[in-house]
């Protein structure tokens, strides 16, 4: 497909780097002539230096031929003109990030009256996360397939769960629970296992569950599921506003810390229930005396990531809190990762997920049947939901006896709403959903996952 | 909330309680009475529950301004429950809330008794009462920071909670230099009163005992008419060291320091020397027809006025039978109180004086609304938060003296009595009006009203927050 990118900030450049490894044509476009220089040199992509919501500018990027423009410049309002520009003079779909609270509330507005396809807002699209991460706070990471009804949930393996030394075939048979583990990163390396893998304390585990299911499995191992009373938040931005809204609709008490007055009793108007303390959040007093040693959640959301790896190290040390740490631009994620600071948020991956799964369904609708997407394992591995619409060699045909390529597994399949963890005598039906997880990028269909 | 620090701060309250019973122990010894057995006992209650609280340091030393607040409040509970063993234990006041109420007077340096004849009490019993007074005066928590080597700058956080007035200042760097400093000019000032009344000659009992309720204006008789049958040289005296223990310990450490301008020019103390002043004319000229001459009212009115603004509580006088306007004047002397910083009770003299200036600044603000003013006292701009703070005293004040007034009334006494019996309670003053005036006393409420009266002592002596912060639910809660 021809996709435009309009803006090459952090998210631009990430977005590229994965849609160039899609193999799809780029032209990217920046008012800054440093920043088109600086794009690196793994995009394969034309750069174009000059003003994305001139219309001279989009023809010379082939808008009219395109078929996705995404605008992410650091302007709401200039993402937004991008968009019905592209509109007025293109036919393609638009997708513009706005990040405004005031724009937010009027994103049905925006999308049916103004014609944009998506729209995206980072902040909130994190604190989802977040939020659904202090609900079940045993969990590095949740995502959800099946419109909610498979997880893929990551967690650490502490030594009082008993799992060291244990083959993945005999967890099912040892806890009796339907899951499925469809990923182990030890160190650096990171692995799609199969039955004889075996697990050691400290691995990082992926497993693919149902709700209730994966509840059932935490318990048996002694994990609490338990979602948080408290937490206390630093930082009181955009994020964290979104954040404590939603945390305040689940009845979790929030303790909000922020350096600026001003910010402070905006604050306070905007979250009448929630605590708001005005002070620096690096103040290790500060945060002693708002409870830190009792919260039950620590959440670092300022605008330096420094700051909140340090405050989450901190937090690290003096209690046994959920951790959840903001990372906007640093890049070194796998000495981040080593840290062991609990959940770790990049805005930026967010943002792309999101709309790298609308690339995706688009695609679909062309070519592809991928329905969804995630990047799991540090951004190392995906996991995707296929559509099977038509018959094919990989369709019933008992999963054991399929040839599939090397690191690659299939999750589980869903079979009119009914979720079924896949094993070795299953097979895929026409009409069902499968959940698949891989190292290897770029998959477009169900029959991918054959060796060739 | 750090609890492990409050049980080991209480623990050492209980330990200081112990040594202080040992003086009362001592003069039972001397007079060879009886009731020595009530103090050892209770000399050995608070050894057997303050050691073991005591043995182990806590670890986690942090101590926030709410650990600060809660634990002045439970030491001063503590400490009063523990000083009411003796009198219930000899039989000398065998109601324990009788006991209490008379403890909790003592400490918070109230001075109302329910005790219609003291001199019928064992004389260790009235000493013990009195030095109640002098340990509550300066603070029980203050004399523990004195003594106990707890390092760092948290404790201030309980020195706040305790000692009166709006903002509490450092006299020195140290917390604990701080607290040595108020003991020392506590302590030079009650030993030259006792000296003064030595020499006036009363007998030593009568000085320490004496000296201890002007010293920690506190105000309980030893006598059953309090102090009109002594000389009127030694009612000179009280009358001056009342009014000099009124005033805020600060100016005396300015003056130890060669800085006497700077304490003479403090503006809460020229407040102070002049509502005290207006006070003793206006009174001295209205009550002249009650005594011989006009110096022996004014007399009369200085000691009063001196006994009533520093919420000590003497009397010479049954200043009940005083005309409605002069007694108007004591009731309202009762509100106003002594000066932050020194042992006196009430609302307190700096408080009114940034309230009057800040009405004056709000008709300023009518008169020309876009205009920037700072309220300004002794020449440094007084911070909103103080204001503010300072405002919700007062409507908190309000609050609580209406709320007693009301459940007082349930025993069915008229108006006068109930509200000069919430008011002398409250501020820390001692008698009343009517039938809880000068030659009455508290004994005639109910026990029901006698825990109120109680609550408002503890509420009154701590200036309100430190104790109504155990009743919010959010202060026992970790996060």
């Amino acid at each position: 497909m021809k996709i435009i990118i309009i803006g090459c900030g952090k998210v631009g450049i990430t977005l590229a780097e994965q849609l160039s490894e899609e193999n799809h044509d780029l032209v990217l476009i920046d008012t800054s002539a440093q920043k088109v220089q600086e794009i690196p040199e793994n995009i394969d992509a034309i750069r174009l230096y000059g003003n994305g919501a001139s219309i001279n500018t989009q023809m010379e990027a082939g808008v009219d031929k395109a078929d996705i423009l995404i605008a992410v410049t650091g302007s709401d309002e200039l993402n937004l003109l991008c968009c019905l520009i592209a509109q007025k003079t293109g036919n393609c779909q638009t997708i513009a990030r706005v990040r405004n609270p005031i724009y937010s509330k009027e994103i049905g507005f925006i999308k049916e009256r103004l014609g944009v396809s998506m729209i995206i807002n980072p902040e909130y699209a994190a604190a989802l996360e977040i939020s659904r991460l202090l609900r079940f706070p045993s969990a590095i990471k949740i995502d959800t397939f099946a419109k909610g009804r498979v997880e893929l949930l990551k967690f650490r393996i502490r030594p009082e769960f008993h799992l060291n030394n244990v083959l993945i075939k005999d967890i099912r048979r040892k806890f009796n629970a339907d899951i499925l583990i469809c990923g182990v990163e030890r160190e650096e390396k990171i692995s799609i296992p199969d039955g004889d893998f075996i697990l050691k304390d400290n691995d990082v585990l992926s497993i693919i569950a149902s709700p209730k299911n994966a509840a059932d499995f935490f318990k048996k191992i002694g994990l609490k599921t338990n979602q948080v009373k408290n937490a206390l938040i630093v930082g009181g931005g955009k994020l964290a506003h979104y954040l404590a809204n939603l945390l305040l609709d689940m009845k979790i008490k929030v303790r909000i810390v922020e350096k600026d007055k001003a910010r402070c009793d905006e604050l306070n108007e905007l979250l009448p229930n929630a605590e708001i303390i005005c002070g620096d959040g690096t103040d290790k007093n500060l945060l002693l005396e708002e409870g830190l040693p009792h919260t039950e959640a620590f959440v670092t959301l300022t605008n330096v990531d420094e700051e909140n790896i340090l405050l989450s190290l901190y937090a690290k040390e003096h209690s046994n809190v959920k951790l959840v740490t903001k990372v906007n631009r640093i890049a070194f994620d796998n000495i981040i990762e080593r840290l062991d600071l609990g959940s770790v948020i990049y805005p930026k991956y967010i943002t792309m997920d999101y709309i790298l799964q609308y690339v995706r369904a688009l695609q679909n609708s062309i070519g592809s049947n991928v329905e969804n997407l995630y990047h799991i394992l540090d951004n190392r591995a995906e996991a995707l939901e296929f559509a099977v619409h038509e018959k094919s060699p990989v369709t019933d045909v008992p999963l054991s006896q399929l040839q599939l390529k090397d690191n690659l597994l299939i999750g589980c399949i869903n079979r009119g709403g009914k979720i079924h963890i896949a094993r070795g005598n299953d097979s895929i039906q026409l009409g069902d959903t499968v959940i698949v997880v891989t190292i290897q990028k770029g998959l477009r269909d169900i029959r991918d996952i054959l060796k060739k | 909330m750090n609890y492990s620090i409050i049980i080991y701060i209480i623990g050492w309250i209980l330990k200081a309680e112990a040594a202080l019973l040992v003086l009362p122990a001592l003069t039972a010894i001397i007079y060879k009475e009886t009731a020595i057995w009530s103090f050892l006992i209770t000399i050995l209650i608070c050894l057997a529950i303050g050691i073991p609280l005591t043995l182990k340091r806590p670890k986690n030393k942090v101590f926030y301004v709410k650990e600060g607040f809660v634990t002045a409040a439970l030491s001063w509970i503590v400490l009063s429950c523990m000083g009411a063993v003796p009198f219930v234990i000899s039989g000398s006041i065998p109601n324990p809330v009788d006991a209490l109420f008379e403890t909790v007077s003592g400490f918070t340096t109230t001075g109302a008794s329910i005790l219609a004849d003291v001199e019928s009490l064992p004389y260790s019993m009235i000493f013990w009462k009195c030095f109640t007074h002098w340990i509550g005066g300066m603070g029980v928590l203050v004399l523990l920071l004195s003594l106990l080597p707890l390092t760092g700058g948290y404790h201030m956080n309980l020195m706040k909670a305790e000692s009166p007035g709006p903002s509490v200042s450092r006299l020195v760097p140290k917390v604990r230099s701080t607290a040595k400093i108020l003991y020392g000019i506590y302590l030079t000032m009650t030993l030259i009163e006792v000296i003064l009344l030595l020499l006036g000659g009363a007998s030593l009992f009568d000085s320490l005992t004496i000296s201890f309720g002007t010293a920690g204006t506190g105000g309980f008789g030893i006598k059953n008419d309090s102090m009109a049958g002594y000389s009127v040289y030694i009612q000179v005296v009280v009358t001056i060291f009342m009014i000099l223990f009124g005033v805020n310990f600060n100016a005396y450490f300015l003056i130890i320091m060669k800085k006497p301008k700077k304490a003479i020019l403090n503006e809460e103390v020229l407040w102070y020397f002049g509502i005290i002043i207006g006070a003793i004319l206006i009174i001295g000229w209205n009550i002249r027809g009650y005594y011989a001459n006009i110096l022996i009212a004014l007399q009369q009115s200085a000691f009063q006025v001196g006994s009533i603004i520093t919420t000590t509580g003497f009397a010479t006088t049954d200043f009940n039978l005083w005309p409605e306007f002069s007694k108007t004047i004591l009731v309202i002397l009762m509100f106003v109180g002594a000066c932050a910083g020194s042992t006196g009770g009430g609302i307190k003299v700096s408080r009114l004086v940034i309230l009057f200036k800040t009405i004056r600044k709000e008709f300023h603000q009518f008169l020309h609304p876009r205009s920037v003013k700072k309220v300004i006292m002794d020449g440094k701009v007084v911070e909103h938060e103080v204001i503010r703070t300072i405002n919700v005293f007062m409507v908190t004040y309000l609050l609580i003296f209406t709320i007693s007034v009301l459940l007082i009334s349930l025993d069915n006494y008229d108006l006068i009595t109930n509200f000069t019996a919430v008011a002398a309670t409250f501020n820390n003053i001692g008698p009343g009006l009517e039938l809880v005036g000068p030659t009455q006393n508290f004994g005639l409420f109910s026990n029901w009203s006698k825990i109120v009266l109680i609550f408002d002592m503890l509420a009154g002596r701590l200036e309100l927050f430190p104790l109504l912060l155990l009743f919010v639910r959010d202060t026992w809660k970790k996060f």
